[in-house]
């Protein structure tokens, strides 16, 4: 539409002042943040150059919050992504009832990861929960879910999936709704079988379905906090610490804002080669359109 | 036969997937005694004992982080709706060289880790005298959905026909005009998808109010969930009651209004 050139502006100026305050600015000043020894008190901001990331490279609480960050990285992306294609194409063949039955996978969407803690730390719970009472059926040992510090990250994820697996789904199914019908049938016609017809037919198709999916997945994977801030607070003693939140302990606990800082930038940088595929991606649709 | 086997393998997977949500509910109506003595998670106690959920609303406070939620939730969705309707409509409608590097922006913004927020956020919230407050948590919810929302809105705008807002144009609307009386109308079901989505977001949050609030007469019911399991640590049918409480309202949102929900799902093809 031909205006002015300040009209589109006029009405940019609310949301971006409010985006500037709140988004914008602050990622900035976190950067900065992470070259100081602030404390979050004092009125004096040191600069310390590159003493944070030193630290961080030394410090065994962070690079062991990283690796946790790389297994629930991985969890998600061959975990999620899979198992939502999989339930997707499951459910999509649309057999009678299956609008239920999405319904039901649906539902742990809208629970907060507050609620998936409290429910999935009872499933863990050592003596009574359902797991080890279900594995003293069978006769076997319980397993210490959230206290074996071997364990706990992968128990956190598994809780973690619960929700993740149906987002995952959410995309496949709006992927598998793009697939032409002609397509599908011609492979029928060519006489593939269901597996033929699924890896040379309706994968390709869902190229950008996938794209997605796995983008999403893995900013979230390195968004994790909440649920593991309910459920083990990172513990026992760290062991299922993840970047997020050995940021937030050490700003609001230890009262290291400067250094809480450079952990967030580490995360951001990591995070920002997926933001760019993704966005790669959504524009690319749009030169199609 | 082909038949059954298949409904019978599907009902059997949709079961194991919901034993989480099964259990919580027959523990929620559960004593401490009942649930020690029998170890069935699976099956309701032959006493439905409802004293559990009164003791989360009254004693747990719930009632409180409750109405807490509501006050945040709204005004947040409202407000998030109304702020990126108009960024969204600048940027789907106007030809401008900064249209696209301020698009890119919001989507940019919604996908950066929390982390990189927290302190500066924070910060000022404090400087600005709005922390410990709803104010504050709504604001900040506000400005950040923005991102997100702008980005959905602006997709849903930019398929409106442009011959709609020519002929607009030549009646002589102003440009307000055309956004109030034009788009607005036509993105009505956009807007009902996206705050069905955000609503159940806001009400999930738990980060930003743990950041932002501090009192226990502000916080929502995720805060409150987590004040409440340290009362009652071991006590896992009103820690089931309340999480119960806690998840009701984003779970009726949910199944009344599915397609909406899943449609800006997949619209977005991104949460927040």
């Amino acid at each position: 539409m031909k205006s002015k050139w300040w009209v589109p502006y006029s009405f940019l100026i609310i949301p971006l002042l409010l985006y500037s305050i709140w988004v914008i600015i602050p990622i900035f000043q976190t950067m900065f943040l992470s070259f100081t020894n602030w404390d979050g008190v004092s009125p004096l901001i040191n600069f310390v150059g590159l003493k944070n990331f030193r630290e961080l490279l030394k410090d065994s609480y962070s690079i062991l919050s990283f690796w946790n960050n790389i297994k629930w990285l991985l969890g998600f992306a061959i975990m999620a992504v899979p198992l939502g294609l999989a339930v997707a194409m499951f459910l999509d063949q649309g057999f009678a009832g299956s609008k239920i039955y999405k319904t039901f996978m649906f539902l742990p969407m809208t629970l907060s990861f507050v609620v998936i803690g409290q429910i999935w730390s009872w499933i863990f719970e050592p003596r009574d929960g359902i797991l080890n009472t279900f594995l003293s059926f069978l006769g076997i040992q319980g397993i210490g879910w959230l206290s074996d510090p071997k364990i706990v990250t992968y128990s956190l994820i598994m809780a973690a999936l619960w929700r993740q697996i149906p987002y995952a789904m959410v995309i496949f199914l709006a992927g598998l709704k793009q697939v032409p019908k002609n397509l599908v049938d011609a492979s029928y016609v060519d006489g593939a079988n269901s597996w033929q017809r699924f890896i040379y037919v309706i994968l390709p198709m869902l190229r950008p379905a996938t794209v997605i999916a796995i983008t999403v997945n893995v900013i979230d994977s390195l968004r994790a906090f909440d649920i593991i801030y309910v459920m083990t607070r990172g513990g026992p003693f760290y062991s299922s610490s993840v970047m997020a939140n050995y940021m937030y302990v050490q700003a609001f606990h230890n009262y290291r804002m400067g250094y809480g800082s450079s952990i967030a930038v580490i995360q951001f940088l990591i995070t920002l080669s997926f933001i760019i595929i993704y966005m790669r991606h959504v524009m690319k649709k749009e030169v199609s359109l | 036969m082909k038949k059954v086997v298949f409904y019978s393998f599907a009902t059997l997977l949709i079961f194991i997937w919901l034993i989480p949500f099964i259990a919580v509910f027959f523990t929620s109506f559960k004593t401490m005694d009942t649930l020690m003595s029998t170890h069935n998670w699976l099956f309701p106690s032959k006493i439905w004992h409802f004293k559990n959920f009164t003791i989360a609303w009254e004693d747990g406070n719930m009632r409180q982080y409750f109405l807490n939620t509501f006050i945040i939730t709204i005004p947040s969705v409202l407000g998030a709706l109304f702020i990126s309707s108009l960024s969204a409509f600048a940027l789907s409608k106007y030809e401008f060289r900064l249209s696209k590097p301020i698009l890119l922006v919001f989507i940019g913004g919604m996908l950066i880790p929390f982390q990189m927020l927290l302190i500066p956020v924070y910060r000022f919230s404090i400087k600005i005298g709005i922390y410990n407050s709803f104010i504050g948590l709504i604001l900040f919810h506000i400005a950040f959905q923005t991102g997100f929302c702008t980005f959905f809105l602006r997709n849903f705008m930019k398929t409106i026909p442009q011959s709609i807002f020519d002929a607009a144009t030549v009646d002589g609307a102003g440009h307000f005009t055309i956004y109030r009386k034009i788009v607005l109308p036509l993105i009505l079901p956009a807007l009902a998808a996206l705050g069905i989505l955000e609503f159940t977001w806001i009400w999930n949050d738990y980060l930003w109010s743990l950041i932002l609030i501090q009192s226990d007469k502000y916080k929502p019911v995720t805060l409150g969930l987590t004040a409440m399991q340290g009362e009652w640590i071991t006590q896992w049918n009103i820690i089931a009651a309340g999480s119960i409480l806690a998840a009701i309202v984003p779970l009726i949102v949910f199944l009344l209004f599915q397609k909406y929900f899943i449609e800006g799902l997949t619209a977005g093809s991104i949460k927040g």
